[in-house]
């Protein structure tokens, strides 16, 4: 026995090193982190005052991208995955034998400073299980945010998923510290969550979002009438839901999404696919999550919030769900071709807008362009509009589609593509050919 | 013909004031940067032979929205030998008859000048993500240090950002073309680097890859999406993607394994109900459920007992050692505590109906010996149907859950009996539901004064709830 030796056992770890169990820790916990799609750390205007370490300037940025395609900007973890819920779609319910594990709050904030003084990372995006009590578990959270703010003067990006059934005061906690704050509403309707996830309930979940809303408002008056107020969640709250666990069809998921974006002023909704998980119940689908179909969502999110399109025009299908062989605009459009072809030097905006291939950005500089030229093909073509899919459907000075090609009724075909999702079997094929 | 030289946005800004101020039109004039040297068309003299102003007395003052000036500050950043005369085209178009051409977007030169720009924005976004700083320490303290391979010149571009972000920590990041170092105090730029001048290695990269590679989801490869956003340029300076192979050739293992994992219910204590709702269908029905595995190793179901319309309903947790054999609730060591609580408040248990969460025993062998063993929440949750059952037939006034199982299955997850135990609550069941002490937590507490404690509050509670049932009336 060398002189070393104290009587303390454990024997304490060296301050800021990273310990094997936090490495064990964190693969658990970032793993069960992993079916969250939020990741954005964008919409905080500016850096909060006095930061050592830190900044916000608006736009978010991934640091990494990992081979499913999304993005790496938070040290998006777990505080813990222990829960004593049971919601049939989550691989951390209680009833669920996944290996567990709990960070304690020096943990989090260690590693969040450490990745973010290597620019790794934007901030943190801590998500947990629920222990002991919703109160419980969202004061651990806040206490997190509070320390890195607080003792490290931490200015990045926080993000806390705030816990339904937690109090008003706990919430206002969080936004004290956070740029972000999410409530999931998990499920897209009501009778989904009641089969899936029966104790997590609708009205908790809705007034929690409606608590933070108002304290966003109350921000947002008290600043404007000149008060100096703390910073109150400046990035707006998020939610995400999980789709594809139940057979809810697509319409009903967007007039959720239209509702808490007219309602409770969300910043983002997230659609996650639901994913095959380890001890998942037997009555969720066993295979790989339809990512067509979470890629059409969020396209018909995008026309819901940017274009004017309303939850019932985009969603045609009988079967009420959008189409996965081409985008809802598209689908709209071929739906609608009495409303076709629109005169780009003429139309109006909210027009514009409708035309297949054409961003809000592109409407943009066109209304500024024809007050200049009338615009022709070449100029859409700089424009980078999706030519192939707008031709049918505009009006240039120098363009007109025959109406004969409009009305064709295999027009639709022109433009499906054979739906082809990078399988499995691809990606081990090129991963060992070094071909990614 | 004159060449003009401009390497910086500063220098051709000086020389673009000059040239607009002798009407020097575009066609007159070749720029070049300073490390191309002029080809043999360009004429010979260079910007200090330029005449000087015309009229330096009343200099022409010319109206340029700051946009452009912002935007020019950019594209002077990019590398294409063009992008000077693109400038100042567009300065002169700008001054001579077309003061709004930035709008026109799609224009030959604005167009060329916007995806310059477009270009040198995503360069610059590239880097203020992709810069990795390694850790050096020395005896002057921490230094961290990144060798960052932009595309365009953007070091001087991008570096307040990096002041504003980290103004507390001493920095480095070296490009091929150009440093710049922060000192807590400014900046300071200076030569190109190496990348074998930057550190090789950091204490958190191995930390850092273990939660890239479990953050990824093996259920969803989206590879072009990848690559197009973090471009294979950059992979040699981010740690990360050397575990990207392993992660691509691992992923079909960890779905299959995902996939085969998959359990739960197949059947729960749904599929067994009887049709009707009659205490004798129900029992009979419950002696056959096959809802979960515990059927398999107990002797029989032990399911509840009593009068139907009592109106007090008891919820403990599952049958032990002797309920199992005898295949009646609470006839072993903790039915006793509760006969013993029951006559404490007057209350004969053949007045009450009494069942359990979970109707069969589960137990491990321990020699002879079969060691009761806590039901999972999976096995609650199967069982679950029955309980429900039995309480939609009593249609009780009170309820009074034995134990946390039991009350966690019926008033809710959160429940604690140390926290909410005497409490009665409102839930979907019932109005008035109780949680108190299960029997078998009396039994074994070893000191003798805190089973008398825990047993006189059982009895209270129970007495709560007969008062609540209106009992003794």
């Amino acid at each position: 026995m060398d002189g070393t030796t104290t009587d303390e056992w454990p024997p304490k770890k060296k301050q800021l090193t990273m310990s094997q169990d936090v490495q064990t820790k964190l693969k658990i916990l970032a793993d069960a982190a992993k079916y969250d799609a939020s990741c954005a750390s964008s919409g905080s205007k500016g850096t909060r005052q006095g930061s050592k370490l830190g900044s916000t300037e608006g736009m978010g940025i991934c640091h990494s991208y990992t081979p499913d395609g999304r993005c790496v900007s938070l040290l998006k973890i777990l505080m813990t995955n222990y829960c004593i819920y049971d919601c049939q779609y989550c691989v951390n319910r209680v009833s669920s034998d996944t290996p567990r594990a709990r960070f304690t709050t020096d943990e989090i904030v260690d590693l969040t400073i450490q990745f973010y003084q290597r620019n790794y990372i934007e901030g943190l995006f801590l998500s947990s299980g629920i222990i002991q009590s919703p109160d419980y578990t969202m004061e651990q959270m806040n206490l997190v945010a509070m320390t890195l703010r607080t003792k490290h003067r931490f200015g990045g990006y926080i993000h806390l998923k705030s816990i339904p059934g937690a109090s008003d005061d706990l919430l206002a906690d969080a936004g004290r510290w956070a740029d972000r704050l999410s409530v999931n509403v998990e499920l897209p309707t009501a009778g989904d969550l009641q089969q899936l996830a029966p104790e997590k309930k609708e009205p908790e979940i809705t007034h929690a979002m409606g608590t933070i809303k108002g304290r966003i408002d109350e921000f947002k008056t008290e600043k404007k009438a000149g008060f100096k107020v703390p910073k109150f969640a400046p990035a707006g709250q998020s939610t995400q839901m999980i789709v594809g666990a139940t057979p809810t069809p697509d319409l009903e998921i967007l007039q959720t999404a239209s509702s808490l974006y007219n309602n409770h002023d969300l910043r983002r909704v997230y659609y996650s696919a639901y994913s095959p998980i380890p001890h998942a119940d037997a009555r969720l689908p066993g295979k790989s999550p339809p990512l067509v179909r979470e890629h059409r969502l969020y396209q018909a999110d995008w026309l819901l919030r940017f274009y004017g399109f309303d939850a019932n025009e985009l969603v045609a299908e009988a079967d009420r769900n959008l189409s996965l062989d081409v985008d809802p605009k598209l689908a709209w459009a071929l739906a609608h071709r009495e409303y076709f072809p629109v005169d780009v030097n003429l139309a109006p905006r909210e027009e514009l807008l409708r035309i297949p291939g054409i961003g809000a950005k592109s409407v943009a500089r066109i209304l500024k362009i024809r007050q200049h030229h009338a615009l022709q093909v070449a100029d859409l073509k700089k424009l980078r509009v999706a030519w192939k899919r707008t031709a049918h459907f505009v009006v240039t000075a120098d363009h007109n589609p025959g109406l004969k090609k409009l009305d064709d009724l295999h027009l639709k075909q022109q433009f499906v593509q054979q739906p082809r999702q990078l399988t499995l079997f691809d990606a081990h094929a090129s991963a060992k050919s070094g071909e990614v | 013909m004159q060449f003009v030289k401009a390497s910086t946005f500063e220098e051709w800004r000086t020389v673009c004031r000059g040239l607009l101020a002798r009407h020097v039109p575009p066609s007159g004039v070749v720029f070049g940067d300073t490390d191309r040297s002029p080809s043999l068309f360009d004429a010979t003299d260079d910007s200090e032979a330029l005449p000087p102003p015309a009229d330096s007395k009343s200099p022409v003052v010319f109206r340029i929205p700051k946009s452009f000036l912002q935007a020019a500050e950019r594209i002077a950043c990019h590398t294409a030998p063009d992008r000077w005369e693109r400038l100042y085209r567009t300065l002169w178009r700008m001054t001579h008859g077309e003061p709004r051409l930035l709008e026109v977007t799609t224009d030959d030169d604005v167009h060329r000048l916007v995806m310059m720009e477009k270009a040198v924005r995503r360069d610059a976004h590239k880097m203020k993500a992709f810069v990795r700083f390694r850790k050096v320490e020395s005896p002057e303290g921490e230094h961290f240090v990144a060798w960052h391979r932009p595309e365009f010149r953007i070091v001087r571009l991008t570096a307040p950002f990096f002041a504003r972000r980290f103004p507390s920590m001493c920095w480095t990041i070296l490009t091929p073309s150009e440093s710049v170092h922060w000192d807590l105090q400014q900046l300071n730029y200076g030569p190109g680097a190496a990348a074998s001048e930057a550190p090789q290695g950091d204490e958190l990269e191995d930390l850092w890859k273990t939660y890239y590679g479990s953050i990824f989801n093996p259920a969803r490869i989206k590879l072009k999406m990848m690559t197009q956003e973090m471009p294979t340029r950059h992979w040699p300076t981010l740690p990360e993607t050397d575990i990207i192979p392993d992660l691509l050739a691992d992923a079909p293992r960890r779905v299959a394994e995902m996939i085969a994992r998959q359990e739960g219910f197949a059947t729960s204590a749904a599929d067994f109900l009887p049709q009707t709702l009659t205490f004798d269908a129900l029992r009979a029905a419950a002696a056959g459920c096959k809802g979960c595995d515990l059927h398999e190793h107990a002797t029989q179901t032990v399911f509840g007992e009593g009068p139907v319309d009592s109106g007090l309903m008891l919820i403990g947790e599952q049958p032990g050692d002797q309920e199992d054999l005898v295949g009646r609730p609470f006839v072993g060591p903790a039915g006793k505590i509760l006969d013993e609580a029951l006559a404490k408040v007057g209350i004969s248990r053949d007045r009450i109906y009494v069942t359990n969460s979970v109707k069969h025993f589960k137990y491990n062998l321990s020699g002879k010996r079969r060691l009761h063993s806590n039901p999972d929440v999976r096995e609650v949750t199967a069982c679950k149907p029955w309980v429900e059952a039995e309480i939609e037939l009593v249609q009780p006034q009170v309820i009074v859950c034995l134990g946390a199982t039991a009350a966690r299955q019926i008033i809710g997850p959160e429940f604690r009996v140390t926290k909410h135990r005497a409490v009665p609550q409102k839930t979907r069941h019932c109005e008035n539901t109780i949680g108190t002490w299960h029997p078998s937590a009396i039994l074994r507490q070893p000191s003798q004064t805190r089973r008398n404690e825990m047993l006189l509050e059982l009895a209270s509670d129970l007495r709560l709830a007969a008062q609540l049932t209106g009992f003794g009336e």
